[in-house]
């Protein structure tokens, strides 16, 4: 238990950090583009939306620190998180809302398929060391080192430009009406299929690495040694006392390196035009609409810490000496 | 001092069964044979030789200490007779012969993968040094020994194995609910004493243990090394007990074998080794350490520290920290004989060119006479 | 990105209190190579020169790019969207600019950035892992739980709302905001390993010496830190990069300065794709690749330089297979090549 209350706190002080980040970034930053951004739409934006923007991004330099920091908290918890102007006039919240199910659809699933697969990849390569399965290391040497995005951009101009088994760009065919319908959902699969595979291909060497120096490691504590000396089935040995082990600290260094595994994939989807976040962000980037980028990025962090608190949990049940009373 | 030495009176040992003296008949009824094992260390152009033709064997029902410093090559020849000995160690030679209840020899180096999985644990168990890794730290207790119970019987279902592996625990003194325990939940006795029920769950003839004791504290020590003269007795199992502490030896081993840079140096009755050794270093050894009992003696270290195993020429490799060595020592690496002490008990034996004056003479040598303390009887 | 994933792990590794190998024997062997120098030793693997080879080759594009370049980068010309030729040897673009101009004068943005990112976070890591695992106590609680909150928070994102509300993004600022965000993992991994030297006996004896703080941090601490720096420092730099590159390719940034990043920003911006302009996306990537290849080698040399279980013995897989071993944990291989010696 103790373990999961003090985790609990570490997540809700990262959120709290994040939040008080996102609040400082435009104070400190030198000049107030939005305050530009208002006068532009000004007779446009209504005076709540107006007073909202003014909170989230220091406007107000009558009310003291103190007194913006409460009033940014409590749109924060309100789920007000600004005007988008890129989107004008939608709600920030709005706009992420649209988006958040597409990026946890293609990120989630692809991120998850890529730990699996490289996790049992890497407990393959690290228990049979020495034998042909190290050639596959630097294979996989070299998809770690290149950027995600540019493995999207050859992904495009193989299988798209040139082979056009799949589509370049988008979630779905726009013919089709968003509905539950077999047509919509194959479509969107079929969109899918490529950044998904991409996103597998560049991040699962990184699992890959990992399970297997895990492998290495714990394949010479004592009681994987034991459990040969019992005679156990090879697979009971590789999957029960082995991997098993290995695989703790590879779910921790997923919950840590999931803010940049997402950081990496949130750029396919604008390599992809994927109407997830990232693409957002990137529109947002582009529009400089400060607004967007910063609900974005704070919708970002809460996301992982979530995903955190999943693979803690996951982590609590796989290691029995977390549950430890005391 | 009021401590009794062993020898004085037959009932005044505590530890050693009655039939202590008579169980002394190795050769006559072996279980475990080990011949010639050669064993190196690292698979490139130069490796290290951390065993060099050894020969042991283990009579039924016999318990065998192996003794020596830290690097001796004691537990690389424990691992290595069972496989176990981890990358990059590498078995260059010899014979691992096993006996079993009905009389057949197999020599577990020539078995394949599926024949030593199942021939593991059901003939011969091993009980590691520091029960601390031992263990998986992610199962219980329980399905640990049930998992090697299962394995060798596919048939049991796992409430079966369960209940068996309660009565293990229940045998080694631990009550039986602590089955549902992590590893981390129990102290480092109560590991051990897991890991000796785990080791006992398959009724093997033949328990080795290696540095079973070290990481416990001395009450602990006792405990467990008495907990298996009684097991022993009671089940019949032929142990191979190693450790550096031969005090500990002498209390529990029929027969004890002091190894030295990856050779056999000295092999004899236990008490033979404690008040008569014939080798210089067994010798030093035994007076490295405190008696655990019997008269209080000068302990002396050993000057020297051993020899780099992968610098190690002809002759013999104790030669630069013995106090008797001799011209012939740096020519000729002794081999193990029968003691040149008259009246010596026949099985033992020694490898020092002390006791070997044909080896020197070969070599054109003159051969020198047996130390006084080399040869008391 | 796996590197940092492996910083961590080995940070993890040494953290523990040095595992007692199994046998006497197993100690053996690394005592036996204790001998050597240990630098030489670093140099003599494979892994590590190669990756050191690479990056020299980088540094020097670095150094004389913009003179070697045959054309000025921003030039346009009639030869537009050109296929490599020998007068383009990477192609045009379509404003017939040199790719292979580009990317060598783009050489020295990314190094620079790569380079000083990696110096300042590197320096941040060492204050603060160091710091933490020295002091313990209170201190070590709240610099531990900092490092985890810029570990948790997703860098890109954040870099970009940095970067994007900056009113001008040179390479130097670029810098120095991905070095804020991204020291956090080496000062994890320098807290643990501190933490652990700590409680050996040679700092105790130091501390009851009565040496002062400062001097066993800088005189027994540090040097023995020194391989996981490096490694931490390796890491970042790899980070930085793809960081820097990353932002430029979403369009933050001087797009005035060339870097690899850029030359993809306009590549993907004027639909090289869809041209099937291939030459315009593809030397930049493999730029990248090599690159972090190289951090990668470099850094995997690190690691079995100071771990030596990760050592693969792929290398010798051929001559091992050829005497019939197959290493393996619980099955010892049995080859009978011993010379009968003694009888």
């Amino acid at each position: 238990m103790r373990f999961f209350l003090r985790r609990l706190g570490f997540y809700v002080i990262t959120f709290w950090a994040a939040v008080t980040i996102n609040f400082f970034i435009p104070r400190i930053m030198p000049g107030d583009p939005v305050r530009a951004l208002i006068a532009k739409n000004q007779g446009r934006i209504s005076t709540d939306a107006e007073a909202a923007l003014r909170t989230l991004f220091g406007l107000e330099k009558e009310t003291t620190l103190w007194q913006q920091y409460l009033d940014y908290w409590g749109l924060i918890l309100r789920g007000d998180l600004g005007t988008s102007f890129a989107y004008f006039p939608t709600p920030v919240a709005d706009v992420i809302a649209g988006a958040i199910p597409w990026t946890i659809g293609l990120v989630g699933i692809a991120t998850i398929i890529s730990f699996t697969i490289g996790t049992v990849i890497g407990s393959g390569i690290g228990w049979r060391r020495g034998t042909w399965a190290d050639s596959l290391l630097p294979i996989s040497t070299f998809f770690s080192a290149v950027p995600y995005f540019w493995l999207a951009l050859i992904a495009i101009t193989i299988f798209s430009v040139t082979l056009g088994w799949f589509p370049a760009s988008g979630s779905y065919d726009r013919s089709l009406v968003p509905t539950f319908s077999w047509e919509f959902i194959g479509s969107v699969i079929y969109y899918g299929t490529l950044p998904a595979l991409t996103i597998v291909i560049s991040s699962i060497s990184g699992w890959i690495l990992g399970m297997r120096n895990m492998m290495v490691t714990v394949s010479s504590e004592d009681y994987v040694t034991v459990a040969q000396a019992k005679g156990v089935s090879e697979r009971t040995v590789l999957f029960g006392y082995a991997a098993r082990n290995a695989i703790l600290p590879q779910v921790s260094s997923f919950a840590l390196s999931l803010g940049f595994i997402v950081g990496g994939t949130l750029i396919m989807e604008i390599v992809f035009s994927y109407q997830g976040i990232g693409y957002y962000l990137f529109t947002a980037v582009a529009a400089k609409d400060y607004p967007l980028m910063q609900g974005i990025f704070l919708v970002i962090t809460v996301a992982v810490l979530f995903a955190n608190i999943v693979a803690d949990f996951v982590y609590g049940v796989l290691d029995p000496r977390t549950r430890q009373e005391g | 001092m009021t401590l009794t030495d062993p020898l004085d009176g037959a009932g005044a040992t505590s530890l050693a069964s009655p039939g202590h003296l008579q169980r002394l008949t190795p050769s006559a009824d072996p279980v475990l044979e080990i011949r010639n094992l050669s064993v190196d260390y690292g698979y490139d152009d130069d490796p290290v030789h951390v065993l060099r033709q050894v020969s042991l064997t283990l009579g039924r029902g016999e318990v065998l200490g192996l003794a020596g410093e830290s690097g001796c090559g004691k537990s690389t020849l424990a691992y290595a007779a069972t496989r176990l000995l981890p990358p990059p160690g590498l078995i260059t030679g010899g014979e691992v012969l096993f006996t079993d209840r009905s009389g057949v020899k197999t020599d577990l180096l020539r078995l394949n993968e599926t024949q030593l999985r199942a021939s593991r644990w059901q003939d011969m168990a091993i009980v590691f040094q520091g029960a601390m890794n031992s263990l998986n730290p992610v199962y219980r207790i329980g399905r640990q020994i049930a998992d090697g119970i299962r394995a060798h019987e596919p048939k049991t279902t796992q409430k079966e194995a369960l209940e068996r592996a309660a009565e293990m625990l229940d045998l080694v003194g631990i009550a039986p609910d602590r089955l549902r325990s992590y590893p981390h939940e129990l102290s480092g006795g109560m590991r051990q004493r897991v890991m000796i029920a785990m080791a006992l769950a398959l009724d093997p003839q033949v328990l080795i243990m290696d540095e079973p004791t070290t990481a416990l504290d001395v009450v602990m020590q006792r405990q467990i090394v008495e907990q298996i003269a009684e097991l022993r007795d009671r089940l019949g199992f032929s142990v191979i007990f190693i450790t550096h502490d031969v005090s500990l030896l002498i209390e529990i081993a029929d027969r004890i074998a002091i190894m030295y840079a990856g050779e056999i140096v000295e092999d004899a009755a236990a008490l033979d080794v404690y008040h008569r050794p014939r080798h210089p270093y067994s010798s030093a050894l035994l007076h490295s350490f405190p008696p655990l009992r019997g008269p209080r003696r000068e302990l002396i270290g050993i000057p020297g520290s051993p020899p780099d195993l992968s610098k190690l020429g002809g002759g013999c490799p104790f030669r630069d920290r013995c106090e008797f060595a001799f011209d012939a020592c740096s020519k000729v690496n002794p081999e193990l004989v029968y003691p040149n002490v008259p009246g010596d008990d026949p099985r033992r034996s020694v490898a020092c060119l002390r006791h070997d004056p044909a080896a020197v003479r070969a070599v054109g040598e003159e051969p020198l006479p047996v130390p006084a303390e080399l040869s008391q009887t | 990105m796996t590197i940092d994933i492996n910083i961590v792990e080995e940070g993890e590794e040494l953290a523990k209190p040095s595992q007692a190998p199994m046998t006497g024997a197993v100690s053996a062997a690394p005592g036996r190579r204790r001998g050597k120098r240990p630098k030489l030793l670093f140099l003599r693997n494979s892994k590590a020169v190669a990756g050191l080879v690479i990056l020299a080759f980088f540094f020097l594009i670095a150094i004389i790019g913009p003179w070697i370049a045959p054309y000025d980068p921003s030039a346009r010309s009639e030869d537009v969207l050109q296929p490599p030729s020998w007068e383009h040897w990477f192609g045009t673009t379509h404003l017939g600019q040199d790719v292979f101009s580009q990317i060598l004068v783009g050489t020295r943005g990314v190094i620079v950035v790569g380079f000083v990112a990696g110096i300042l976070a590197t320096a941040i890591g060492v204050v603060i892992g160091v710091t933490a695992g020295y002091v313990g106590g209170l201190g070590d609680e709240s610099l531990s739980v900092l490092a985890n909150v810029f570990l948790v928070i997703p860098q890109l994102p954040l870099i970009i709302i940095i970067a994007g509300q900056l009113p001008s993004v040179g390479g130097v600022t670029v810098a120095v905001v991905i070095a804020i965000t991204g020291w956090a993992w080496g000062a994890r991994v320098l807290r643990a390993q501190t933490l652990s030297l700590r409680r050996r006996d040679f700092v105790e004896a130091a501390r009851s010496n009565g040496e002062s703080t400062w001097r066993i941090i800088t005189a027994e601490i540090l040097p023995n830190l020194t391989a996981i720096i490096a490694s931490g420092f390796v890491g970042t730099v790899a980070f930085a990069v793809l960081s820097l590159i990353t932002l430029s390719f979403i369009g933050i940034g001087d797009t005035g300065e060339w870097n690899w990043g850029t030359v993809l920003y306009q590549a993907q911006s004027q639909l090289a794709l869809q041209r099937g302009a291939w030459w315009w996306f593809v030397p930049a990537g493999l730029c990248i690749a090599l690159l972090g290849m190289s951090l990668t080698l470099i850094n995997f040399g690190i690691d079995e330089f100071v771990n030596p279980r990760l050592r693969s013995t792929a290398q010798n897989a051929r001559s091992l297979r050829k005497r019939g071993i197959r290493p393996r944990i619980g099955f010892t291989p049995v080859v009978r090549e011993a010379k009968e010696d003694r009888a």
